[in-house]
């Protein structure tokens, strides 16, 4: 079917707007291939089925300024790899690579003309990753973005820290990194902070047999940025994945992952929490793809919402014919904090293999008033008693994050979030 | 202490009236028993002293030590020295015991102009507390009534009170659900609070309770209001003979 005429040219206008970088022949290959993808695919819009919930119109125009909040870093770790992106470039002064032998780290400015691997995987997995469902947006990515890391880990590395510094007020970035964990090594990937006023990243991820990946990732505070992110993951057999975004404000944040289980006895767990008061829309659009068996994921998110805020969940597992044993779970919460907020829900499942466990759930309401009672009548002021409610909501998707310290940080993130957005 | 006059009191929602000029009046230091049959308004008048939403006051006043309850917050009661221990102690999933306990010791302290206790203070005294309650530290960790077995809800009910000290304890029918052995220990738990400046209103439907928790003064309640006030001796009347006989006696 010939695409609509405003999908090809909006396409044409989103590749116009962005020059394309110039690199290694693999890379400028890869850039090219994924500019005819989506101009193929054409531009988003709202009529779309999967944009019908989050208009697209503020990720296609120009950027207005967005003013920044100043927040204390997160994941100040002494022994980690920290890589400082200011307004989407990288800044290698302010950045520090340890001596690590378990990992190789290049950025994607300077990538070498032969890093095979990275060649290998470079828009590979977002091309995989565009079927049955495009995602334009990361197709812009992959054909424009000049900036992001490469990382490969061969053993238990370091931990790698993506530090985002804000300086300019309109600043439209577009971040691309590349990370392949190979059998048996592990990484934890930490994102700290809001990238630009408007910012577009893509992460492909190639988790080998045995490979462990952690990913946390905080998007700042920012009330006016807008965001799309994307994972694109491959996991092998018996590896281990897990990710976990942390939302507060944000005009528009859609962040995207798609996941394919590809070995036997891997598991996918991606969570995410997210606080929003007034001019806030925050979509979280999941895909997981069972492609193999005894495999297990994961999908927990929550959002606490008022003001007219609105949050919109699009989550999907795909169990493949074969996919035997298939352990699929799957839930999203919104928490109206007034009658003006909105949560929209999408579940869907769609199975092919007769031997699965899949459950799925959605739920969305205000605070439970009997327990706000309970609370009160113990002395705990009303607004405290809600703060406590809200955070034990979002503990669940909190509690997916393996390491106790970093959860409590977010947990700390939170609470002061809530106290400064009572009343 | 608890000066309760010619409480009056409807649903918000619905144009049902449930108290019909309550009068009580509990001194210091002393423990009153409210019995009376179902649907009598002995929970609606524990839920009307601590606050709850749902409620419409159309005539009457209810203070403590001469401050006006009604016009007060639920926590605002709290810290004037309130306390309800409910009849269905509510599950909180995602709040630590503790941390519930804390909090609310804390914001009690706050608003009285006291310092906070902090994390190792706080520990010490409830554990303190605890032990004669049988209440061992994984109950402390795990959140607010989840899983606790109906008796562990109840004692769970007297370690808050006495870690918060309050001055005016309303037990809302607190022996409903627990066996007897349970009913003893969260008795003995209330009988170790009782003190000078402590009073007590205890809501049951049987004598069984007040065998262990020794009322001076026992009410009956009927139809929202309080028609009979005597001795421990009315309770053990009401076990041997029902309300049948009173309601008779006072129609």
């Amino acid at each position: 079917m010939a695409l609509a005429a405003h999908k090809t040219e909006g396409a044409a206008l989103l590749l116009a707007r962005y020059p394309a970088p110039n690199g290694a022949a693999w890379l400028n290959r890869a850039r090219n291939d994924a500019a005819a993808r989506l101009a193929d695919m054409g531009a988003p819009f709202g009529r779309d089925e999967y944009w019908r919930y989050t208009p697209p119109a503020a990720l296609l125009g120009d950027v207005a300024d967005v003013a920044h909040v100043a927040d204390e870093a997160l994941f100040n770790a002494a022994d980690a790899h920290e890589l400082v992106f200011v307004d989407g470039v990288f800044d290698a002064a302010q950045s520090t690579i340890l001596d690590d032998v378990a990992l190789q780290i290049q950025t994607l400015d300077a990538a070498d003309a032969d890093i095979h691997w990275a060649a290998d995987l470079y828009g590979a997995l977002e091309s995989a990753g565009q079927n049955p469902v495009p995602r334009p947006m990361a197709a812009l990515n992959t054909a424009r973005a000049g900036q992001g890391v490469l990382v490969r880990v061969m053993g238990a590395a370091k931990p790698v820290v993506l530090r985002h510094i804000r300086k300019s007020a309109n600043a439209d970035a577009m971040l691309h990194h590349v990370i392949k964990v190979e059998a048996k090594a592990k990484l934890t990937l930490l994102e700290d902070g809001v990238v630009a006023a408007r910012a577009n990243t893509v992460i492909e991820v190639d988790v080998a047999d045995n490979a462990t990946f952690d990913h946390i990732r905080n998007q700042g505070r920012d009330h006016g940025r807008l965001l799309t992110t994307h994972i694109f993951a491959r996991l092998g057999a018996e590896s281990r994945f897990k990710s976990f975004t942390l939302s507060l404000n944000g005009r528009l944040s859609r962040n995207e992952a798609v996941i394919t289980l590809t070995g036997d006895n891997a598991s996918a767990h991606i969570a995410g929490a997210a606080v929003g008061d007034g001019d806030f829309l925050h979509d979280d659009t999941i895909f997981i793809t069972h492609d193999a068996e005894h495999c297990e994921s994961r999908q927990v998110f929550k959002k606490v919402l008022r003001n007219g805020a609105n949050g919109v969940f699009q989550g999907k597992i795909l169990v493949k014919q074969g996919a035997q044993k298939t352990d699929g779970y799957q839930i999203s919460q919104g928490l109206l904090l007034d009658d003006d907020s909105n949560f929209l829900a999408k579940p869907e499942l769609e199975i092919y293999a007769d031997d699965v466990i899949c459950s799925h759930g959605s739920t969305c309401g205000s605070v439970d008033e009997t327990s706000l009672f309970y609370l009160t009548s113990r002395g705990v002021p009303r607004a405290e008693a809600q703060d406590l409610l809200v955070l034990a909501f979002l503990d669940e998707a909190i509690a997916e994050i393996r390491d106790d310290v970093v959860a409590d940080m977010l947990r700390n993130r939170l609470g002061g979030w809530l106290e400064r957005h009572r009343g | 202490m608890l000066n309760i006059n010619n409480l009056h009191v409807k649903l918000e929602e619905e144009d049902k009236i449930i108290l019909k000029g309550v009068n009580l009046t509990v001194g210091a230091g002393e423990v009153h028993a409210i019995m009376g049959p179902n649907g009598s308004g002995k929970s609606t008048l524990s839920y009307v002293l601590s606050g709850r939403d749902g409620y419409e006051v159309t005539d009457g006043s209810a203070s403590l030590d001469g401050v006006d309850l009604l016009e007060m917050e639920p926590e605002d009661r709290a810290a004037a020295g309130l306390f309800l221990a409910f009849q269905y102690p509510v599950e909180i999933p995602g709040v630590g015991n503790m941390t519930f306990l804390r909090t609310a010791a804390n914001a009690q302290r706050k608003s009285r102009g006291e310092p906070e206790l902090s994390a190792a203070e706080f520990l010490k005294l409830v554990r303190s507390k605890a032990a004669s309650l049988q209440i061992d530290a994984e109950m402390l960790k795990r959140p607010v009534n989840v899983g606790f077995s109906g008796g562990e809800k109840k004692r769970n009910e007297i370690l808050q009170m006495a870690v918060l000290e309050p001055k005016m304890c309303i037990l809302d029918e607190t022996d409903s659900g627990l066996d007897v052995d349970a009913m003893k220990l969260v008795a003995e738990g209330v009988n170790a609070l009782r003190s000078e400046g402590r009073s007590f209103l205890v809501i049951t439907h049987y004598q069984r309770l007040l065998d262990h928790i020794k009322p001076d003064v026992v009410h009956i309640m009927a139809d929202g209001r309080i028609i009979k006030t005597g001795g421990p001796e009315l309770a053990l009347e009401v076990e041997n003979n029902g309300y049948a006989d009173i309601l008779a006696e006072v129609a």
